[in-house]
């Protein structure tokens, strides 16, 4: 990293940053600043690009063009590691779940809470788990830190892997599709979590098809469409029908020329 | 804040009411050891039928020394290959590894070299030839199964070209220290049955207790997922072959000093059988879970099948087929113990 953090600065700042995979362009001169508590909402059709941003922001691609900061520092060597490092939390849609583990396995997964010569801290590692699930909402008595991933149901799975970004006190979580396949009741409770992220300081990139489940969360909405942000908006500047409308217009017409909104 | 547990659906796991908790202790143990538990019920009864068969031999303390003379080695190696293959991968070339390690040990002794030395260098070649596996799968991308078959022949064939198929005796060494501690006698009891329950000691805290074990098992369970979360997927890979590498090593060592002779061939027997233990032990096929446990008592009920059949009167050439039913059998145990889930895998 290079330059002197700066407390003003951005979260995460992307500029012009661009990935292709061969001939197609995935990501294209995409600029995006994120600040401590924001929810931002990545909206997009499928094929849009957005797991590919979300990828280029958690370091499990780098980009071909284009600079990403936190806080102010351009970073060098981006990879998952340093990405989690500089407390960036990642959700994938599928969850990265290790399905024949435990869900304490998975909770420390990649960092597991380990005394001398590496031996792990087990009693520690359930105590945390235990307190860890019940802040997220497992209340059921049928599951506890040592049920099996594979045992439990759709929701619940989501329910691990956002405890799992949470345990850490990441600074700026990303949820992948988190209310994708999931009962209206559980994807409430996904969006409440969402809210309880924002209040305990953390900024949150929520992605997307669902404009609905966007529009009650988040701050401001990005709208990507063919590797582009085409739209970022304030949530009190639009409404849901208005925003509807535009990702139409966009995905009939391209990108509009009129200038962005913010 | 709602509940996103489903309570219509029962878990595997479910907790005991206090009041049953005390009386459900061992099924509690049984259920989260479900594998190593069958394949030590299924041992208990295969011993069952052949002190039935043959009281007199299977009675008597002296049968034991006999088998705990060669199971140590089995034992080394499956406990290994646990490892590699929780990791997802499978390796076909530690029994040219035993022989690469049985080869550099047999040319420094003969060559007049302090066997430790020579232990210490038998070792780190087999180390090495388990990291050039590791690279070739993890880093190359080959498929474990063909580059370390690939590998077994290349092994086995650079030990003909450099033996010129010549072996060697090691009688020299009978009375030496490195024999009385590796492969001596206390009592009854063969003293490599130590290594290989101390080898097999910590490989169980390595695999249930250690940050290592966990890795494998997150590896081989879903690698996408383990990269994700910030584990080194490659070192992991190239760890577990190393690992075979080492005991590897031992067992090549420990192997030649048994018979105080080194042979070209030396390790060749061990591929199907250990690899049989290692199953018969518990652990599956695709990768994620596996018992280090449960390898020891599957080695051990592999190399006792032979000195069974032998002892009940039977002759050697029912061996192979004894063989085959203990395996097939067992595997049919566990597909029935492997409790069912939602993934819907089993």
């Amino acid at each position: 990293m290079q330059g002197t953090p700066d407390a003003r600065a951005p979260l995460l700042e992307l500029r012009d940053v661009s990935k292709s995979f061969g001939p197609v362009f995935a990501v294209r001169n995409v600029d995006l600043r994120i600040h401590a508590g924001d929810i931002v909402a990545l909206v997009g059709d499928n094929g849009a690009g957005k797991s590919t941003l979300i990828k280029l922001i958690s370091g499990v691609h780098a980009p071909d063009g284009g600079e990403i900061y936190v806080r102010g520092r351009a970073v060098q060597h981006w990879n998952t590691a340093t990405a989690r490092r500089s407390g960036i939390e990642t959700v994938y849609q599928d969850k990265a779940l290790a399905e024949q583990q435990t869900v304490m396995r998975n909770l420390f997964m990649g960092r597991e809470v380990t005394g001398p010569l590496g031996l792990i801290r087990l009693r520690r590692e359930r105590v945390e788990a235990e307190a860890l699930m019940r802040r997220i909402g497992f209340t059921s008595q049928l599951i506890s830190p040592d049920s099996i991933v594979s045992t439990l149901s759709g929701g619940e799975r989501e329910g691990v892997a956002i405890a799992r970004a949470m345990f850490f006190k990441a600074e700026l979580i990303i949820l992948d599709e988190p209310t994708q396949a999931l009962s209206l009741t559980q994807a409430q409770v996904v969006l409440n979590f969402v809210r309880r992220a924002k209040s305990e300081g953390s900024a949150v990139i929520f992605i997307t098809h669902n404009v609905y489940h966007a529009y009650e969360v988040a701050d401001r909405i990005a709208i990507l469409d063919r590797g582009q942000i085409v739209g970022e908006f304030r949530r009190e500047d639009i409404d849901a029908v208005q925003l509807v409308q535009f990702m139409q217009t966009v995905a009939r017409q391209g990108a509009p020329t009129a200038p962005r909104q913010v | 804040m709602a509940t996103l547990a489903e309570p219509t659906q029962p878990s595997e796991q479910t907790r005991p009411t206090p009041a049953a908790r005390s009386s459900n202790v061992l099924m509690n143990w049984v259920r989260r050891h479900r594998e190593f538990a069958s394949a030590l019920v299924f041992l208990v009864i295969m011993f069952g039928a052949f002190a039935i068969a043959s009281p007199g031999v299977f009675l008597k303390p002296q049968i034991y020394g006999a088998i705990f003379v060669s199971v140590p080695i089995s034992m080394i190696l499956a406990v290994s290959l646990v490892f590699v293959i929780v990791a997802g991968e499978i390796d076909l070339s530690f029994p040219s590894l035993v022989g690469i390690a049985a080869m550099v040990f047999a040319s420094v002794v003969t060559a007049g070299g302090n066997p430790w030395l020579a232990l210490v260098l038998a070792l780190a070649s087999s180390v090495l030839g388990g990291l050039v596996n590791g690279v070739l799968v993890a880093y190359m991308g080959l498929a474990s199964l063909v580059a370390t078959l690939g590998m077994n022949f290349l092994l086995r064939g650079l030990i003909q070209i450099i033996r010129q198929g010549n072996g060697a005796p090691l009688t020299f060494l009978a009375n030496s220290d490195i024999h009385a501690l590796m492969v001596g006698r206390i009592g009854n009891l063969p003293v490599q049955l130590i290594w290989g329950l101390a080898f097999a000691a910590i490989g169980v805290v390595l695999f249930t207790r250690h940050r290592s074990g966990a890795q494998v098992s997150c590896v081989g369970d879903n690698i996408e997922a383990a990269r994700e979360m910030g584990i080194n997927v490659r070192r992991v890979k190239v760890m577990t072959f190393a690992y075979v590498g080492l005991a590897s090593g031992l067992a090549g060592v420990l192997s030649i000093l048994i018979n105080n002779n080194f042979f070209p061939t030396v390790g060749d027997g061990y591929l199907l059988g250990v690899l049989a233990a290692v199953f018969v032990g518990g652990t599956p096929t695709w990768g994620g879970v596996g018992t280090v446990a449960g390898s020891v008592v599957g080695a051990l009920t592999v190399g006792s099948i032979e000195t069974g059949i032998v002892a009940a009167g039977l002759t050697g050439y029912f061996t192979q087929f004894f063989d085959g039913i203990v395996i097939v059998l067992s595997l049919v145990t566990h597909r029935i113990t492997r409790p069912r889930t939602r993934a819907g895998r089993y």
